[in-house]
């Protein structure tokens, strides 16, 4: 009886830990998002919609999420390829490139602000250097691209190193012998990385894309600490909606519309990059 | 022309030595086998022919051409690895034709040469299967039909069998054999199994810490070794060495003759092995550890005492100090 019982029991903190903080607030703030004076309806999507800031809000996430995840995919590709090649002091890179994930998001964010507002060390130094007649300020709403890409560059710094991290593992499970056959059969180094290790790579790949983008569309104090008011995105709109608006249903439909945009990011890339047991390593 | 000649290859990791100027010549069309016990340097070597591994010092001519500067994919070879290296993500049919499609061969070239190749090796009904839907010595085949498939003027093997169960390794070598024939390929091959090494080489190079103990025909280095080590370490089981005042008197279990008591060396049975087609003895005869070989009729009790005497025509002798073999002529008598 009690060896029938033994596995429940030790699931079951998980499962009631996850049923408590996770399945119940997820079903409430469901409910929440389409609960009206009225009854239910998609009433809080509308008011969501008529706002001024959702279009910049939705346009702002995509554009971030199209640049930041392609960006540390190609960059986390290229560092863990370079690993590879590293003998020596390898663990010592790794561990250096790690570093920022030890910060929490709202410290590296400030730190970016540190070095990019218009007092911050950057512009200060391009100053005193002459290069420039006064500071410069690059976060406002009248410099959008510099404010975009400084969004970007401090999430691409911060959580580049967590792909990089899967990405290496993957590497590891691929034999060296692969690509050591591929050079003798007569292909280049680029092509080798094409044809024979990018495939491979298939399932890290798709686990660090699902992960990132999850993240990244759900990315909020790199976000706010850089960008404040002046570069919404959804999950920075839902804050708004329920802290300054007051508004917890606004702020619940924004929330379905992340979680809608995660989920969906997730199924294309399973789909996408769906890889057959048969063709695995 | 695809003769090998290897000059003074030497190869050191940091303070170990892999291989001492290591010298040896190919002839083109010849298959050679590298012989040795695990660590003696035989897969160094063969990598860096590929171009794997960078030699210390020395250089690799194939045809006369100078390629140890050349990268692996530059060098004209082809070879199959121990763990097969069949790519898992390709269908049989893209794995023997990776070679060609990365020469750039058009795809007639390919088409032909992927049906040849699969024909020779038998693979044509698994040619749509990815590799994981393989058997271990259907993959083994796929090594070696993309090895042929580019036909490269020189073929590597590295333990391409030692991956398979006793009875598919006895028919894949005769498999290869067969085939590699008709492919007049020159052909290096790595194994630590001396009875593939006989079986399928011409020639055959022993090799141990890192150096070329023997090079000679499977015959040469079985009936006259020209060390101690190659004399114990091919042929199964090994040669028996009894000391002689300053020598080894060297002879194979199978030249131990069983004879009347009262003439030969008393031999003390310890261990009977009846092995089918022979009778392996195992035991003590001058307090040196000796095996005889008998036709597997006799019937030997354990801790039998018997009297047994060596061939004389069969006898080599060995310097107990150097291990090397003594010139004929020059020996003592038993």
């Amino acid at each position: 009886m009690r060896g029938r019982a033994l596995p429940y029991l030790l699931v079951a903190p998980a499962v009631i830990f996850l049923t408590v903080l996770f399945f119940v607030p997820l079903v409430q703030t469901i409910a929440l998002a389409f609960e009206t004076r009225t009854g239910f309806g998609l009433g809080n999507f509308l008011r969501m919609e008529d706002d001024l800031n959702f279009h910049d809000a939705v346009v702002n996430t995509f554009r971030f999420v199209g640049l930041a995840v392609p960006l540390q995919l190609a960059a986390a590709m290229g560092m863990a390829m370079m690993l590879r090649h590293l003998g020596r002091g390898r663990d010592l890179v790794l561990w250096i490139w790690t570093i920022p994930l030890g910060l929490s998001d709202l410290a590296a964010g400030l730190v970016w602000l540190a070095l990019l507002n218009d007092r911050g060390y950057i512009a200060s130094l391009l100053f005193h250097l002459g290069l420039v007649a006064e500071p410069q300020s690059w976060l406002t709403y009248e410099t959008p691209i510099a404010l975009f890409a400084a969004v970007v560059i401090a999430e691409f710094w911060r959580a580049t190193a967590i792909v990089v991290v899967i990405l290496v593992a993957g590497l590891q499970l691929v034999p060296k012998e692969y690509a050591e056959a591929a050079s003798v059969f007569g292909a280049s180094p680029w092509r080798i990385f094409t044809r024979i290790t990018l495939p491979l790579m298939k399932p890290s790949i798709q686990s660090a894309l699902i992960l990132r983008t999850v993240l990244a569309f759900e990315a909020f104090a790199v976000v706010i600490a850089i960008g404040g008011r002046n570069f919404p995105v959804l999950v920075s709109e839902a804050y708004n909606w329920q802290n300054f608006n007051q508004e917890p249903s606004v702020a619940a439909a924004y929330a379905v519309v992340v979680m809608c945009l995660s989920l969906l990011a997730t199924v294309v890339w399973l789909w996408l990059l769906k890889t057959p047991a048969e063709q695995r390593a | 022309m695809a003769g090998i000649t290897i000059d003074g290859v030497r190869k050191s990791f940091g303070a170990t030595t892999a291989l001492e100027a290591v010298n040896l010549e190919i002839a083109d069309h010849e298959f050679v086998a590298l012989l040795g016990p695990s660590g003696c340097g035989k897969t160094t070597l063969l990598r860096i022919i590929a171009g794997l591994e960078t030699q210390t010092a020395g250089r690799v001519l194939i045809g006369g051409r100078d390629i140890s500067a050349l990268p692996p994919r530059a060098r004209g070879l082809a070879m199959v690895f121990q763990n097969y290296a069949v790519f898992p993500h390709l269908r049989v049919r893209e794995n023997i034709a990776f070679g060609l499609r990365m020469h750039g061969a058009d795809s007639a070239r390919i088409a032909r040469q992927v049906t040849r190749t699969a024909g020779l090796l038998r693979l044509e009904p698994l040619l749509d299967r990815y590799p994981a839907q393989l058997s271990g010595g259907q993959r083994q085949r796929v090594a070696v039909a993309r090895a042929l498939a580019v036909e490269p003027a020189v073929l590597l093997m590295d333990e391409p069998l030692s991956n398979l169960d006793a009875l598919l390794r006895l028919d894949m070598r005769a498999e290869l054999k067969e085939v590699l024939r008709e492919a007049g390929t020159t052909t290096i091959y790595v194994t630590h199994d001396q009875t593939e090494a006989m079986g399928l080489a011409d020639r055959i190079a022993v090799l141990h810490a890192g150096r070329i103990e023997q090079i000679g025909t499977p015959s040469e280095i079985y009936h006259h070794p020209a060390t101690r080590f190659v004399g114990g370490f091919v042929g199964s089981p090994p040669m028996n060495f009894l000391a002689r005042d300053g020598r080894l008197l060297g002879i194979r279990p199978e030249d131990l003759d069983i004879v009347a008591t009262g003439d030969g060396l008393p031999f003390r049975v310890n261990v009977v092995e009846p092995l089918g087609a022979q009778t392996l003895l195992t035991g003590i005869a001058e307090g040196h550890l000796v095996r005889v070989a008998l036709n597997g009729e006799h019937h030997v009790p354990p801790g039998a005492e018997l009297h047994i005497r060596p061939r004389p025509e069969r006898i080599r002798w060995m310097d107990a100090t150097t291990g090397r073999a003594i010139p004929p002529g020059t020996e003592p008598s038993p």
